[in-house]
C-alpha cells in the first residue's frame, strides 16, 4: 500500500522543500517507486530545487481540474528510474487545491508509487492544511532555535486534530523529527537549541539531524537533491534519516560534545 | 440642529444566561462574586442572554429578573438571543434587543469536557488529557479537575473551573478556578508557564520567580496573591 507523507513544518525557510527532494531521492535510491509533490501552489520551488524546471509542461493544478492527465503532468527524474517530480502551478494560488481533487489525484498515484511525498507550504492556511490532510505519515521539519520549534508544535497539533486520520478517527499520522541547519558550534556556544531540547518539547521520535552545511546551499543552487552528494554530511545524515524512516536503526550522526544549551541557560538551569 | 443625534459606540457589558438565573445557588454565588469585586460590579450594565430558555415571555419576568439583578448592584439594560414574544415582552419591561453572538467572538471553541460528568461513585469527575497539549490548542475542563500526564507546549491554554494537575513540564497557559473558585490550585511537576490564574489573579512568565523555575510547585491563591510553593 503506497504511503503519503507530508514535510510540514508551520514556519516558512527551514528547509521543507530541500528536505521533501532529499528524502523523496533517498527512497527512491533505495528502490522505491517514489513521486515529489509541490503543494506550494503559486509559490513553485520544487522543480528548481530537484533541477527540472525547465520540463514543465502541465502542473499539479491542471491535472486536479482535468485539464491534463497524470503522465502528462509527471516529469521523471534523470538520476533515478524510480523517482518522479509533480510540479505545481506558479501562476494560481492556494484556493486551486480543491480537497476532492486532491484526494482523486493521491489515489491514482497510490496505484503507481509506493511513496508520495508531499512538500507542503508554510503556514497553517489552507496549503498547509490541505498539503497534510490525507498523510499517512508526516515529517515535521525544524530549525534549532525557539520560534521553529513552536511554529512545529501547532502543526503537530493540527495533524492530531484537522487530518483525515484524526477526523475519521483512524489511527493517527505518524510524526517524525527532522531537525535541519543544525550547527554543533552554534549549539555549544549556546545560540541554537540542542537537539535534547527540542526533543523534549516536541515529544516525538527523531528521525533525524541535518548539519547546517554549505553543501546543501549547492545542492538547491545546482538543482540536485543533496542526497546524490555522497561525500556531504548533510547528505549522509539525510540517508540516515531515510534508512530510519523505513525501519532500519542507526546512530545519530554529528551530536558529539553538546555543553550547556541556549534553552537551558535561558531558563536558568544548569 | 445639524447632524446625528444618535451615534454609534461601543461598550463592554457582562451577560448572564437566563437558565444560570433561575437557579436556586445563582443570588448566594452572584453576591459572592460582587464581594470580592465591589467596585467592578458596582451599577454595572448587564445583558440577559435568552438562548436556550423557554420561558421569559412575560413582561413581569423581566421586571423580576431586573429586581434580582438590582439587589447585587446590576443594571438589567437588554436581552439577546432572544425569540421575537420574548423582545416583545422584554420591551414592554423597557429592555433593549441586542444582536446576538456578541458573547462569543469569533474564534474557535476549546475542546470541553463533558459538562457536569459524574463518575459511578458521585464524585465530580476529573478531566484527563494523555496526549501533549501543542501550541495552539485549547482545553477547558468545564465544572471539573483538568488532570495532563503530558507536557503543555508554550502556546496552549489550559483551563479548569476546578484545579489542574500537569504531570509533565507546563509551557503554555494555565487557569484554574477559571469560574471564580479562589480555592482552586495548580499543580505541575515542571513550572515552566507563560502565565498562570486562579479565579482571575495572575502572574505572567516574567513575575514568575526564577529560583522556581523548572521545579515541581503548586501555586495557591492567598489573601488576593498567587503564591507559588515547592512541591
Amino acid at each position: 500500500m503506497a504511503k503519503v507523507i507530508v514535510l510540514t513544518s508551520g514556519k516558512g525557510g527551514v528547509g521543507k522543500t530541500t528536505s521533501a527532494a532529499a528524502i523523496a531521492a533517498g527512497l527512491a535510491l533505495r528502490g522505491n517507486r517514489t513521486v515529489v509533490i509541490d503543494f506550494d501552489v503559486g509559490l513553485r520551488n520544487l522543480d528548481l530545487i530537484m533541477g527540472c524546471e525547465r520540463r514543465v509542461v502541465f502542473d499539479f493544478i491542471n491535472v486536479i481540474n482535468g485539464d491534463a492527465k497524470l503522465n502528462q503532468a509527471l516529469i521523471k527524474d534523470k538520476r533515478s528510474d524510480n523517482l518522479y517530480i509533480f510540479p505545481t502551478s506558479q501562476t494560481r494560488d492556494k484556493d486551486a487545491l480543491k480537497r476532492d481533487g486532491v484526494e482523486r489525484v493521491l489515489d491514482e498515484l497510490k496505484d503507481n508509487f509506493d511513496y508520495i511525498v508531499c512538500d507542503s507550504p508554510a503556514g497553517i492556511e489552507h496549503g498547509a492544511i490541505t498539503a497534510l490532510y490525507f498523510a499517512d505519515s508526516a515529517i515535521i521539519t525544524t530549525n534549532p532555535e525557539v520560534s521553529s520549534v513552536r511554529d512545529s508544535d501547532r502543526i503537530i497539533g493540527i495533524l492530531a486534530s484537522k487530518s483525515k486520520r484524526a477526523e475519521h478517527n483512524m489511527e493517527p499520522v505518524d510524526v517524525h523529527l527532522l531537525l535541519t541547519r543544525y550547527s554543533l558550534e552554534r549549539v555549544k556556544k549556546g545560540e541554537m537549541l540542542s537537539v535534547e531540547d527540542v526533543k523534549e518539547i516536541l515529544s516525538i521520535p527523531l528521525l533525524g539531524v541535518i548539519p547546517e552545511s554549505e553543501s546543501v546551499l549547492r545542492a538547491s543552487n545546482t538543482g540536485t537533491p543533496v542526497v546524490f552528494d555522497q561525500e556531504s554530511p548533510a547528505g549522509r545524515a539525510y540517508h540516515d534519516a531515510v534508512a530510519r524512516f523505513l525501519g532500519e536503526q542507526r546512530e545519530m550522526r554529528f551530536l558529539k560534545s553538546e555543553r550547556r544549551s541556549f534553552f537551558r541557560a535561558l531558563l536558568g538551569r544548569a | 440642529m445639524a447632524g446625528n443625534l444618535v451615534q454609534g459606540a461601543v461598550f463592554t457589558v457582562m451577560v448572564v444566561r437566563a437558565e444560570n438565573l433561575r437557579e436556586p445557588t445563582f443570588e448566594p454565588e452572584l453576591a459572592q462574586q460582587v464581594r470580592r469585586s465591589p467596585r467592578f460590579f458596582l451599577n454595572a450594565p448587564v445583558v440577559l442572554d435568552l438562548r436556550g430558555a423557554a420561558e421569559f415571555t412575560r413582561e413581569a419576568e423581566f421586571v423580576e429578573a431586573r429586581e434580582v439583578l438590582r439587589r447585587h448592584t446590576l443594571t438589567l439594560i437588554g436581552i439577546q438571543n432572544a425569540q421575537s414574544a420574548q423582545v416583545d415582552a422584554a420591551a414592554g419591561a423597557g429592555l433593549a434587543s441586542f444582536a446576538p453572538n456578541a458573547t462569543q467572538p469569533n474564534r474557535p471553541r476549546p475542546i470541553e469536557a463533558a459538562p457536569g460528568a459524574a463518575s459511578a461513585s458521585g464524585a465530580v469527575k476529573s478531566r484527563l488529557v494523555t496526549e501533549p497539549v501543542r501550541s495552539g490548542t485549547q482545553i477547558y475542563a468545564r465544572g471539573a479537575d483538568l488532570v495532563i500526564i503530558a507536557p503543555v507546549s508554550p502556546g496552549a491554554e489550559i483551563m479548569a473551573d476546578g484545579n489542574i494537575h500537569v504531570y509533565g513540564a507546563l509551557r503554555g497557559r494555565a487557569l484554574a478556578g477559571a469560574n471564580g473558585d479562589v480555592d482552586a490550585r495548580i499543580f505541575c511537576s515542571r513550572l515552566e508557564a507563560e502565565l498562570v490564574s486562579i479565579a482571575g489573579h495572575y502572574l505572567v512568565s516574567d513575575q514568575l520567580p526564577p529560583e522556581q523555575r523548572g521545579l515541581s510547585v503548586q501555586i495557591a491563591l492567598v489573601n488576593d496573591r498567587l503564591t507559588i510553593e515547592r512541591n
